[in-house]
C-alpha cells in the first residue's frame, strides 16, 4: 500500500470517528462563541470599541478554542493502542501523522473560517475586514493545527497534560496572532493586507512541513 | 553467505538484550533465535520485563544494549521492511469503542494495507463468523464484553500476511472456546512457516504447540544460568 | 562530529572533562565579571543623555544575549541527544534550562529598572522586552515539560523536541514582535538601541559580555556535573567520585 493510500485511510477513519462523537468537535466552537459573547458584556456594547478590538478578540478566542481541541488529536488513539499500530506501519510515521493534523484542521480550523463572518458581525467588524478575517483564519489555522499536534504528541503519556499543553503552545502561537490581527486591522482601515497574509501563509507552510517530524518524534517517544 | 545450508537463517535474532530503566535493570543478556515455524514463549514473573522485551522486539522501544536482527539485518536498518513482516498485538487492543465490530475489522484491514478491504465485505463477515462474533456485528464495540473485544482485536491474526507475530498475552479474557480457536490459528500459522513470539501465563494453552521458552528471571543470576 | 563526540557519550569521560574545565571557567568568570562590572559601573564615562542610568546595559545587554544563547545551546544539545541517542547530551538540557531562564529573568528585571527613568514606567511593551518575556515563557514550557515526566529520559526527550521546535520559532517570534512593535508604537522608543557607542563605553561592555558568557557556562557546567552524578549514582565511578569528596556531600545530605 502506498503511503498516500494509508494517509487517506487514516484521515477518513479519523473523520468517521469524529462523526460518531460530534460533541468533541462542536464543543470548542461553542466555547469560542461564548468567549466572544463575553467581551461585549465585559467592555460594553459600544460599536466603536468592539470594532477596534474585534480582530484581537476573535483571534485570541480562536487560539483558545484550538487548545481545547488538542486532546482530541492523539489521546484516544494513544489510550486504545491505535497509535502504536500506526508506529508499526511500514509507511513513514511523519507522513501518517500529518493526516491527523489535517483531520484536526478540518474539524477545528475550517469551521472557524466558515464561522468567521458571524463572529465579525457580532463584534461589529468593518465590512471591508470580513474577507481579511476569513483569509487570515484560512492561512493561519493550519499552522495552529500543526503546532497543536506537536504539543499533543509531547504530552501524551501525562495524566494531566492539558494545562501543560497550553503553556507550551501559546508562546508558539504568538507570531500567527500578530500577523493575523494586523491583517484584519489593516483591512479595516482600508489598507493592503497582502503582506501579512503572505507571511501567515509562509508560516503555515513552514510549520505544516516541519511539524510532522517533531510530531513523529513525539509520538515515538510517547509510545515507548 | 557464510551460513551453512544445514542451519537455516534465524528469522529473528535477539542478541544480548538488556533493559535498564531509571537505574534499575529489568533484564540483561537475553539472547535467542526464532526460526520459521517456531513458537517462543517468554515467561517470567510480573514485572520481569516480558512486555518490555516484546516491545523492544517490535521496534517500539530501543533496547539499552544488544541488538535485534530480522533476516540477518538490524531492525533499525530498514524499519519499513521489518514492519511489513511483523504483526504486533500488545496489551491495548487498538479497537475503537465507537465503531462496530464489523467496522473495526474493516479499518484494521485498510490500515494494515489490505487493498481489497471493503466496507461490509463478505470476507469480513466470514471473519466475524470464525471468531464467533456473528450476531454482534452491529453492536458498538464499547458495549461488548472484554473477551469479545479481545476477539475483535485478534481478527488481525486471520487477515494478516505477516510471517512474524509478536503477541502480548493474547489469551487474556478469552473463554475456553476462544482459546481453542486461537490455538488452532497458531497451529496453522506455524505450519505455514510463520513464527510467533509471545507471552502467556497460561502455559497449558500452549503445550500442544511445543513452544520454546525463554525465562526472564530475577535479573542476572538466573539469566546467566540460563545462558550456559 | 560523531568521532569527536563519541568518547563523551560515556558519562565518566564527560564528568572528567567537565571537572577539569570547571575551575578554569570559574576563575575566568570571576576575573572578567569583576573587571567588566567595576569598569562599566564605576569608571566608564556617563552618557550625555541618560546620565548614569545607562550603566545598567553592562548587565542588561549581556544577560539578554546569553538568555538567547543558552536557548540555542539547549536546542543543540537536544538535537544531539535525539539524533545520536546520547544520554549525556540529554542531561545537558535540565542543566541549561534554569540558567537560561535566570538570565532571561535578569534581562527582564534590569530592563524594567532601566525603563523607570527612561520611560517613567516599569513596563513598556517594547520589542526587546516583549521578546524576552516570550523567551521566558518558552523556557518555562521546556522546564515544565521536563519536570512533568516521572522518567527523566522521556522527559529529556520531550523537552529536547520542544526546545528544537522553539528554536525554529524563536527568530519568527523575534521578528514578528519587532514588526508588531514598530507598527503600534512608531520608532520613538528605541533608546535601547543606540546608533553607536563610544569606545570608552564599548570595552567594558565587551568584557561584561565575556564575563556573562563565562558565567553562563560555569553555572551550566556546575549543574551538568550534578546531573551526571545524579543519573549515574549507582555506577562505581560515581561512587568513587563521591567518596573522594565525601565530607562535603555527606554534610549536604544531612
Amino acid at each position: 500500500m502506498s503511503a498516500l493510500q494509508l494517509w487517506r485511510s487514516v484521515l477518513s477513519k479519523d473523520l468517521r470517528l469524529a462523526a460518531r462523537r460530534r460533541s468533541d468537535a462542536i464543543n470548542p466552537l461553542i466555547f469560542l462563541l461564548m468567549v466572544i459573547t463575553l467581551f461585549p458584556l465585559g467592555v460594553g456594547p459600544g460599536p466603536d470599541i468592539l470594532s477596534r478590538i474585534a480582530p484581537g478578540i476573535i483571534w485570541v478566542a480562536a487560539l483558545l478554542a484550538t487548545l481545547l481541541g488538542v486532546d482530541r488529536i492523539f489521546k484516544d488513539d494513544y489510550a486504545d493502542g491505535s497509535l502504536e499500530q500506526l508506529c508499526l506501519l511500514p509507511q513513514p510515521l511523519a507522513f501518517t501523522v500529518s493526516a491527523k493534523m489535517v483531520s484536526h484542521w478540518l474539524l477545528s480550523g475550517l469551521p472557524l473560517v466558515i464561522l468567521s463572518p458571524l463572529l465579525a458581525l457580532l463584534l461589529n467588524l468593518p465590512g471591508s475586514a470580513y474577507g481579511a478575517l476569513s483569509l487570515s483564519l484560512l492561512f493561519g489555522t493550519p499552522a495552529l493545527s500543526a503546532l497543536a499536534a506537536t504539543g499533543a504528541s509531547l504530552t501524551l503519556p501525562l495524566q494531566r497534560g492539558s494545562a501543560l499543553v497550553s503553556l507550551i503552545l501559546l508562546p508558539l502561537f504568538i507570531p500567527i496572532l500578530i500577523f493575523a490581527t494586523s491583517a484584519v486591522e489593516s483591512a479595516g482601515m482600508g489598507m493592503a493586507v497582502h503582506g501579512q497574509l503572505a507571511i501567515l501563509a509562509a508560516i503555515s507552510v513552514l510549520t505544516v512541513t516541519l511539524a510532522p517530524l517533531a510530531v513523529a518524534a513525539g509520538v515515538r517517544m510517547s509510545v515507548n | 553467505m557464510k551460513h551453512k545450508t544445514t542451519e537455516p537463517l534465524p528469522r529473528l535474532r535477539a542478541h544480548e538484550l538488556s533493559s535498564v530503566r531509571g537505574g534499575r535493570t529489568l533484564f540483561e543478556h537475553v539472547s535467542f533465535e526464532v526460526h520459521a515455524g517456531e513458537l517462543w514463549q517468554i515467561t517470567g514473573a510480573n514485572g520481569a520485563g516480558k512486555s518490555t522485551l516484546l516491545r523492544m522486539l517490535a521496534g517500539l522501544m530501543p533496547s539499552s544494549s544488544g541488538r535485534i536482527e530480522f533476516n540477518n539485518q538490524p531492525i533499525q536498518y530498514d524499519r519499513s521492511v521489518y514492519h511489513q513482516q511483523l504483526l504486533f498485538i500488545g496489551h491495548k487492543p487498538a479497537v475503537k469503542a465507537e465503531l462496530t465490530a464489523l467496522e473495526n475489522v474493516y479499518w484494521q484491514r485498510r490500515l494494515s494495507g489490505d487493498k481489497t478491504a471493503q466496507q461490509d465485505s463478505s470476507s469480513d463477515w466470514d471473519l466475524l463468523e470464525t471468531i464467533g462474533l456473528l450476531g454482534l456485528e452491529d453492536e458498538v464495540t464499547g458495549r461488548l464484553s472484554a473477551g469479545q473485544q479481545r476477539r475483535v482485536a485478534l481478527t488481525r491474526l486471520w487477515h494478516s500476511q505477516a510471517p512474524l507475530w509478536i503477541l502480548d498475552e493474547p489469551f487474556t479474557a478469552l473463554d475456553v472456546k476462544g482459546i481453542a480457536m486461537l490455538q488452532q490459528r497458531f497451529q496453522t500459522h506455524l505450519g505455514q512457516g510463520g513464527s510467533i513470539v509471545m507471552t502467556s501465563h497460561q502455559a497449558l494453552s500452549l503445550a500442544s504447540l511445543n513452544p520454546k521458552q525463554r525465562h526472564l528471571g530475577e535479573t542476572y543470576a538466573n539469566a546467566m544460568g540460563a545462558q550456559s | 562530529m560523531w568521532r569527536w563526540l563519541h568518547p563523551y557519550a560515556k558519562p565518566e569521560a564527560t564528568y572528567r572533562l567537565v571537572d577539569k574545565l570547571l575551575p578554569w571557567f570559574a576563575g575566568l568568570t570571576v576575573v572578567s565579571l569583576l573587571v567588566g562590572m567595576v569598569w562599566g559601573l564605576a569608571f566608564a564615562p556617563s552618557d550625555y543623555q541618560q546620565g548614569d542610568s545607562y550603566r545598567i546595559i553592562y548587565i542588561h545587554v549581556p544577560a539578554a544575549i546569553f538568555s538567547m544563547g543558552a536557548y540555542f545551546g539547549m536546542a543543540i544539545c537536544g538535537a544531539i541527544a535525539l539524533i545520536w541517542q546520547i544520554k549525556t547530551a540529554e542531561w545537558a538540557l535540565p542543566a541549561i534550562a534554569p540558567v537560561g531562564a535566570a538570565m532571561t529573568a535578569i534581562a527582564l528585571f534590569t530592563g524594567a529598572i532601566w525603563g523607570k527613568p527612561m520611560w517613567g514606567t516599569w513596563w513598556v511593551w517594547d520589542a526587546r522586552l516583549t521578546s524576552e518575556l516570550i523567551l521566558l515563557f518558552l523556557y518555562v514550557g521546556v522546564m515544565a515539560l521536563y519536570a512533568a515526566f516521572d522518567d527523566a529520559r522521556t522527559g529529556a526527550k520531550a523537552a529536547s523536541i520542544l526546545a528544537i521546535v522553539g528554536v525554529v520559532n524563536l527568530p519568527i517570534i523575534h521578528y514578528s514582535v519587532e514588526w508588531w512593535n514598530t507598527l503600534h508604537q512608531g520608532a520613538t522608543i528605541t533608546k535601547l538601541e543606540r546608533p553607536s557607542i563610544a569606545t570608552s563605553m564599548l570595552w567594558p561592555l565587551l568584557i561584561s559580555l565575556l564575563g556573562f558568557m563565562l558565567l553562563t557556562a560555569t553555572l551550566v557546567l556546575m549543574r551538568y556535573k550534578n546531573q551526571l552524578l545524579k543519573h549515574e549514582l549507582n555506577r562505581p565511578w560515581a561512587q568513587a567520585e563521591l567518596a573522594q569528596d565525601s565530607s562535603a556531600v555527606v554534610e549536604e545530605e544531612r
